[in-house]
């Protein structure tokens, strides 16, 4: 009988200060009856939790928990993903009348999946992180309750959810029939010992595993759930879940198939590849034809995760740090886009139509100037972070030999511009038509001034953030 | 290290004048929007000062070299890609810096009183404009080069959209997707021809490269998509009529003098010296489209009813010989392709700043509501005879020189391009005369009765073209001497066609032995 060793909790612990903190704040809601006092100490957790980051990598739990730059890469992206969505909400929650305590350590607990997820080692721990992120964003996505939109989001969101966990666990126990284990570098091991790359078993459940996965980045044929949770849901949440669930997919996406099915490689890129170019072809596509911004948005949020696909499609250490410096730009301008629609929505009026835009830079110059960085940012028009961004995926997918793959997205990039450049057209080349109301804030206000300052650093110098990603998948 | 000559003028005169618009347009951000007056006044000494700060590039130019002259050192700036910022000029490249410098003036100028919405984005717009453009010009590293080249996709699309006509929206977005989608086909070939050339954007270090001719040729065409919307030839035209009709005056005279041209000087930069082999074996295609738009883009031209939309198809046959000059592949037709480029410029430019300056007291652009202008504005008739004349080109102005060079080394490469080339003049006579005879003589017509003659303003905008179209026609001796030097090292590369042909024989000798 093995004596039983405490595992090391040291690269644990930023998992387990969230963990208290997201339930201390649940606590702490009971007793504090101005909410903004409550975002405001979410945001404290989330500065204790990431200073809790540093100095944390190791390995523990016998391989099931890795924290590297990898993953930590990761957390800084759900950090700031919290950290935004949270500013963002303060005065909206409060116009849509559901201001309640639960809503932000929901959002804790569902950034303590993600960090789950983009450490886990083993499937296991991997699903563990993935439920938790998922259940928690279900009850946000239905957080309107008195709104039957709201419901029905939350409820196609949870149904699809449940089939994508369902498939992650199919094509688990496959792996785990095949190889019987469920660590990611035992799988691997095992692949490559026992020379099972071309196994039709280690085939299907790698389909099924790339289905659950493109559940959750939103990934054409899978993304029937994302339209309708993004229009139904909170728009506060709606960019929450555009950002974070969707980098905690690519986060495992990247780690399961780089590491476990690493000698497999150049079969599972015969399921992305057309899985990639299916998403940005609908993504794109469908989009121009939306009248609504927020499931244009869902659209384009589709269709980014088409780009990044190529990126994990390179299958170099360069194409995962594009993957992550990708990310970590598409948080800044997504949430950024989002502030903006967030800020239309005033007491009595939506502002969720496209035609809502319509002359608003004449109503309200400041924020039609913050829209058009943002979109041009989001087509991928230098200056902007946006370009920046895809410049790289584009270049380290092309080092890999797959010009002509991005041949294919620059063009869908390009039709892109359409559906982008509508929202900048009803800004500034159409009359207002009612007078729309601000709903603004400082905490909006600061939200607003961190996403377009990152948009345009980043488009001007890159480098530091490309350079933290290398760093990051340096020791993948 | 590739040659080239350091800038000794003591301050960094192109980084001077790409960023003092620039930052002049981010300064204005914080000018309140009341202050109309401050935000023209601080324009249009913007705009003058780059001019005359521009203009040592034209004494100081030294003629006796194809080296980059001007440069400035290499300042690394994303050293995880190697792109570094790097600027300089040579004989192809100098003459556009100085006519962004020149035309943006102009554009100041003419939007003085026709702008009366949103003017401080409007100014904004037109001063990053301008530094875009002379950063497409100076650029020696292809990302930079890329990175200008679209980021002057926003202040143009905005141009065309906010403040043009009534069709506005759909020019601007078919301009936008247009120019768009040639650009990032671009972008793939910049990608591929940095990692075979060994991870480098360096244009200059890019030359001294020879590359497989399949890949010239994949290459080849994923510029052409760049360069051929610009500029625009025959088949992607149609956006042009569009825009530049639709396009507010200032916005019509960047595209027609500036916008357009960098699509032929991305031939003469990239295509040509970068694909030499390729470039030679597709001339006949060149050829053949720009003679169709020659004599397309003229036949066009006379059916036209709207001033504007006539000047802008006379653009798409003026471009085509500019096109055929380029693909002639010989020094009188390059540098009359160089040259025409600068007159089109000047020209055309001119042209849309007259109908600009009529628009404003008429807001027709049909040619039927005018007729009879000569008589209550001589003046304004004088001057616009003088641009018509030079448009025909008529001995004695800049575009006889241009077009005689180019029909010369036409003729010179392929026959049949010389005869239907000089075709496309006499088309030209045809419609640019009728316009001028229904305009101005004829009955006079009821909304050109009783207009006012141009003020001073409008003179002094229109002046200087005047000056260059007389100077370059009398004596065009020293802006042929700017480009005379590297047109003949770049028809060098292309002739002798340099590295691959000579990689090839290495491959034989590595064979036989």
């Amino acid at each position: 009988m093995p004596e039983f060793v405490m595992p090391d909790l040291g690269p644990v612990m930023p998992e387990i200060v969230m963990t208290c903190l997201a339930l201390a704040i649940l606590l702490a809601d009971l007793f504090i009856k101005r909410k903004e006092t409550v975002a405001f100490l979410s945001i404290i957790s989330i500065g204790i939790v990431a200073y809790s980051l540093v100095g944390s990598t190791g390995t523990t739990f016998n391989g099931m928990f890795i924290s590297d730059g990898y993953s930590m890469f990761f957390k800084l992206i759900f950090f700031l993903n919290v950290m935004l969505t949270v500013l963002i909400s303060v005065k909206y929650i409060a116009v849509e009348r559901v201001n309640f305590g639960e809503y932000y350590s929901l959002i804790l607990l569902s950034t303590l999946g993600m960090m789950i997820m983009a450490s886990a080692g083993d499937l296991i721990v991997l699903y563990l992180g993935l439920e938790l992120m998922a259940l928690s964003t279900y009850v946000l996505a239905g957080f309107i309750r008195y709104d039957i939109k709201s419901n029905e989001a939350a409820i196609k969101y949870f149904l699809l959810g449940a089939f994508a966990s369902a498939f992650l666990l199919y094509g688990t126990s496959m792996i785990y029939g095949l190889t019987g284990t469920t660590d990611l570098h035992a799988i691997s091991a095992y692949i490559v010992n026992k020379g099972l790359a071309k196994n039709p078993v280690l085939m299907l459940s790698m389909i099924l595993i790339a289905v659950a996965f493109s559940f959750k980045i939103a990934a054409v044929p899978f993304h029937m759930w994302a339209p309708d949770a993004y229009e139904g849901a909170p728009t506060s949440i709606t960019a929450f879940m555009s950002v974070g669930p969707k980098a905690a997919g690519f986060a495992v996406l990247g780690r399961v198939f780089m590491i476990a099915f690493g000698s497999a490689r150049i079969e599972w890129t015969a399921v992305l590849i057309p899985i990639a170019i299916l998403t940005m072809g609908v993504g794109n596509i469908v989009a121009l034809s939306q009248t609504n911004i927020k499931r244009m948005l869902a659209y384009s949020s589709i269709a980014h995760a088409g780009y990044v696909l190529l990126g994990i499609i390179a299958g170099t250490s360069d194409g995962m740090a594009s993957v992550l410096n990708y990310m970590l730009i598409y948080a800044f301008m997504n949430i950024g886009a989002f502030a903006v629609v967030i800020m239309l929505r005033s007491e009595g009026f939506k502002g969720d139509n496209i035609s809502d835009f319509e002359g608003l830079a004449k109503t309200h110059p400041m924020a039609a100037a913050l829209m058009l960085v943002f979109m041009f940012s989001l087509t991928g028009i230098p200056p902007t972070a946006g370009f920046m961004g895809k410049f790289y995926v584009f270049m380290s997918a092309i080092n890999a030999g797959y010009t002509w793959l991005v041949i294919i997205a620059v063009i869908f990039s390009a039709i892109s511009a359409y559906f982008y450049l509508r929202i900048v057209m009803y800004m500034y080349m159409k009359e207002p038509k009612e007078s729309v109301q601000l709903t603004t804030s400082p905490a909006i206000g600061l939200a607003l001034a961190i996403t377009v300052a990152a948009v345009i650093i980043i488009g001007i110098l890159p480098s530091i953030f490309v350079n933290l990603a290398r760093i990051a998948v340096a020791g993948f | 290290m590739e040659q080239v000559i350091m800038n000794e003028l003591g301050y960094p005169i192109l980084s001077i004048l790409i960023f003092l618009p620039i930052a002049s347009a981010v300064l204005m951000l914080f000018v309140s929007r009341s202050n109309e007056n401050i935000i023209k006044w601080l324009s249009l000494v913007v705009s003058l000062v780059t001019f005359i700060l521009s203009i040592p590039l034209f004494t100081n130019f030294d003629k006796t070299t194809h080296l980059m002259q001007f440069v400035e050192p290499k300042l690394s700036w994303i050293p995880q890609w190697n792109v570094s910022y790097y600027v300089g000029v040579d004989g192809i490249s100098v003459l556009f810096v100085l006519l962004s410098t020149l035309i943006t003036i102009l554009c100041v100028l003419v939007s003085w009183n026709s702008i009366k919405t949103k003017a401080k984005e409007f100014y904004i717009s037109i001063l990053i404009m301008e530094g875009a453009m002379i950063g497409v010009f100076c650029s020696l590293d292809f990302m930079l080069f890329y990175l200008f080249w679209e980021a002057m996709l926003i202040p143009m699309y905005l141009l065309i959209g906010v403040w043009g006509g009534p069709n506005r929206v759909y020019a601007a977005v078919k301009f936008f997707l247009y120019t768009l989608i040639g650009s990032v086909l671009m972008l793939v070939g910049i990608i591929v021809l940095y990692f075979y050339a060994g991870n480098t954007f360096n244009i200059l270090e890019l030359m001294t490269k020879s590359y497989p001719y399949k890949m010239q040729f994949w290459l080849f065409w994923a510029f052409f998509a760049a360069f051929a919307v610009k500029v625009p030839m025959f088949p992607v035209h149609t956006w042009l009529p569009d825009a530049h009709t639709e396009a507010p005056t200032a916005g019509s005279v960047i595209l027609a003098a500036v916008l357009i041209k960098m699509g032929a000087y991305g031939f003469l930069r990239f295509s040509l010296p970068l694909f030499p082999e390729a470039s030679k074996a597709m001339t006949p295609v060149m050829l053949i489209l720009s003679v169709i738009a020659i004599i397309y883009g003229a036949v066009i031209c006379l059916a036209q009813t709207d001033l504007k939309r006539l000047i802008a198809y006379s653009s798409v046959s003026h471009m085509g010989f500019v096109t055929l000059g380029i693909f002639a592949l010989n020094t009188q037709g390059m540098e009359g392709g160089i040259l025409q480029m600068i007159n089109h410029g000047i020209v055309t430019g001119a042209l849309f700043l007259s109908v600009g300056i009529i628009y404003d007291r008429t807001h027709t652009r049909q040619i039927s509501d005018y007729g009879g202008v000569a008589s209550t504005m001589p003046v304004y008739a004088a001057m616009f005879m003088v641009f018509t004349l030079s448009s025909i080109g008529l001995p004695a102005t800049n575009g006889f020189i241009g077009e005689f060079l180019i029909i010369l080394g036409g003729f010179a490469a392929r026959q049949w391009a010389g005869v239907l080339a000089a075709t496309g003049i006499i088309i030209g006579a045809g419609y640019m005369l009728w316009l001028y005879q229904r305009v101005f003589f004829m009955e006079t017509g009821r909304k050109v009765a009783g207009l006012k003659d141009i003020d001073s303003r409008e003179i002094i905008t229109l002046l200087p073209m005047i000056i260059l179209i007389f100077w370059i026609g009398v004596y065009p001796t020293p802006f042929l001497g700017f480009m005379h030097e590297s047109v003949s090292h770049l028809l060098e590369r292309v002739n002798t066609g340099s590295g691959a042909e000579m990689a090839a024989a290495k491959d034989i000798m590595g064979m036989l032995k």
